[in-house]
């Protein structure tokens, strides 16, 4: 049983870095965005193709500390970020932006970003094939904890990083000029316009603060399991409960939700088969949203 | 010459079956969110059931060796008929189901609420094997009127069948409408509080059109079960379970069922034809990609779409009663 927690925690976390970026989006431009798994998939596939150019360097091979990935996989965390920011601006200002334009329903954003995630998984098809790919190949380091925990190294690493990247989001969000326009814009967009807060330029900056949340959970996502072209859309779905039960725009929200829901589906192992894990993330989310239908952290509008 | 028309002929006949098939999932999903409003993204949840509960109808309990390796929890080798009707019973009872838990939530909500239903229903399919087979499924499902003509030729005859379906459905479905209590749906989706001040349950109306459409979805599921004869999990995951049907109601046009139809049509034929008219064109080394390329199309074609047509094909019709 600690030992499921632990790796609930793991898991939590994963989840938690993919769904502040999602919350992000939904808040600030009302847009729940299909595409965001698929964003993640090509993060990691981006950090991968450069993983494998750095690794030419000699010292570059190098293993990371204990860990199962060489410095070649740290350093290509760089390029990931870097396009994975610009794919998610030009995104934004190919699609959502004429649709923001014209008026569109919120659904009308959805069914696009659905469209946006077909075709760049397309994309990793064809250039990557439907096979599986690895960020590093050979053992992978355990480590004996107490109370009979066995955890691999690599997710110390992935706990670590993901909750300084949520952390460090959340305290822009609060502290700095910026994260407090985003904060306006989301809660009240004509007022922030006309409060001379320029729009256009605040949803670049949520599309570029996104980008960067998505391309690390990519690259995480990739060293904890594997690179396939799937990944992203069926980790989507366990961020989309997550999201929803933390409530619209919510950065704790999101982070409570997902460590709810990544312990609560390994602890569920215990009786249920592993098969049953995103069924067991639903319905938690469907009892949530039963009692508080405006998610844990949801505030009512008035 | 003459077999490359014939196998031409043929491919058209199962794409015609399989895309009137979706054209009904789509004129159902139309009366939930073109008529009411409803944000349903667990469409897959009615295909699932609507296929599971009429091939268990249908199929005759597996005996002797088969017993071994097929488990299902009944089999009641009742006719096709029946079985279509069931399923369409169990969707209308299950939405009901599904409505009375999730549709007090607002609009975003519920759309999540139904995806993660569906999801969990596909999984319990794939976990309880005493159910309906498991992962491997149910193959060898009855077809109705197989005897008449060769096997080979049978794909006509269902073509007819899925057809009548499709212009019952149509035909109701646009009487429906049209009548007061497609009014009241329409007024739902407009203004739900100027619905419930004109003394109309806003909540009844939206339970009755969640389950009308799950029924026809429900029969969908059916016509799918007996066209294909097997059936497994995997079919009903929310890609080709959900989200192209959705794909398809908003190409077409959202709030018109000639409109559901057309798109339902156009997107499986786009999904359909684009493997072969790519495999012509790329080298064969690169054979077992080029499919993909499709995704590619599908997804950028309906941003352009949404961009350029928001309103579909063929957009909302006035509607006017008919005294």
């Amino acid at each position: 049983m600690p030992e499921l927690i632990v790796y609930g925690i793991v898991l939590g976390s994963i989840i938690a870095l993919g769904s502040v970026g999602l919350t992000l989006i939904w808040g600030i431009t009302d847009l729940f965005n299909c595409a965001h798994g698929d964003q993640i998939t090509v993060g990691a596939y981006i950090a991968l193709l450069f993983a494998s150019l750095f690794s030419r360097i000699g010292f570059l091979q190098a293993k990371v500390g204990p860990f199962s990935f060489h410095w070649g996989v740290l350093l290509a965390f760089i390029p990931a970020i870097l396009i994975s920011i610009g794919l998610a601006i030009l995104i934004d200002r190919w699609v959502y932006k004429a649709l923001r334009r014209a008026g569109a329903h919120f659904i009308t954003g959805f069914i696009a970003s659905i469209g946006v995630a077909w075709a760049l998984r397309g994309l990793i098809y064809i250039i990557w094939g439907a096979d599986f790919h690895f960020y590093t190949t050979g053992l992978r380091p355990m480590l004996f904890l107490p109370l009979g925990i066995k955890l691999r190294v690599d997710e110390i690493f992935i706990v670590i990083v993901a909750w300084a990247a949520v952390a460090a989001v959340y305290i822009f969000m609060l502290k700095t000029k910026m994260g407090k326009a985003l904060r306006a814009l989301a809660d009240n967009p004509s007022l922030a316009r006309v409060s001379g807060i320029n729009t256009e330029r605040m949803l670049m900056w949520a599309w570029g603060i996104a980008g960067v949340l998505i391309a690390i959970a990519g690259v995480l996502y990739g060293i904890e399991t594997q690179l396939r072209p799937e990944m992203g859309w069926i980790f989507l779905l366990p961020l989309f409960a997550a999201v929803i039960m933390g409530g619209k725009g919510s950065i704790t929200g999101a982070l409570a939700g997902g460590l709810v829901l990544g312990i609560a589906q390994q602890v569920s192992t215990e009786w249920l088969m592993p098969t049953y894990k995103p069924a067991v993330a639903f319905i938690i989310m469907i009892l949530v949203l039963i009692f508080r239908p405006k998610g844990i952290f949801g505030r009512r509008k008035v | 010459m003459g077999t490359a028309i014939g196998g031409i002929i043929s491919f058209l006949v199962s794409f015609a079956v399989m895309a009137s098939i979706y054209a009904i999932f789509s004129m159902g999903l139309n009366v939930h969110w073109g008529h009411t409003g409803l944000l349903n993204f667990g469409v897959a949840a009615f295909f699932a059931l609507g296929a599971y509960t009429s091939a268990l109808v249908t199929s005759p309990m597996p005996t002797g060796v088969l017993a071994n390796y097929v488990k299902q929890a009944f089999g009641l080798n009742a006719p096709f008929l029946v079985g279509v009707l069931a399923a369409a019973i169990v969707c209308g009872l299950i939405a009901v189901l599904m409505g009375l838990l999730t549709l007090r939530l607002s609009e975003g909500y519920l759309a999540i609420s139904t995806l993660g239903i569906a999801e969990s229903i596909r999984i319990f399919f794939n976990n309880e094997r005493w159910l309906a087979n498991g992962p491997q499924g149910l193959v060898g499902l009855p077809q109705p009127l197989h005897g008449l003509v060769p096997p080979a030729h049978y794909n006509y005859i269902y073509l007819l069948i899925v057809l009548a379906f499709m212009a019952l459905i149509y035909l109701a479905l646009e009487r429906g409408i049209r009548s007061p209590w497609g009014r009241v749906l329409r007024a739902v989706r407009e203004d739900e509080v100027m619905a419930g001040a004109d003394g109309k349950s806003v909540f009844l109306f939206k339970l009755q059109s969640l389950a009308l459409g799950a029924m026809i979805m429900g029969i969908g599921g059916a016509l799918y079960a007996h066209f294909s004869a097997a059936i497994q999990p995997s079919v009903f995951e929310p890609l080709f379970g959900t989200f192209i049907i959705w794909a398809m109601l908003t190409l077409g046009g959202t709030g018109n069922n000639k409109g559901a139809i057309l798109g339902a049509f156009i997107v499986w034929a786009l999904w359909s034809w684009s493997t072969f008219l790519i495999l012509k064109i790329v080298p064969p080394a690169f054979a077992t990609r080029a499919p993909f390329i499709r995704y590619v199309f599908i997804g950028l074609l309906l941003v352009i779409i949404l961009i350029k047509r928001p309103r579909g094909i063929i957009g909302e019709e006035r509607q006017v009663s008919k005294f």
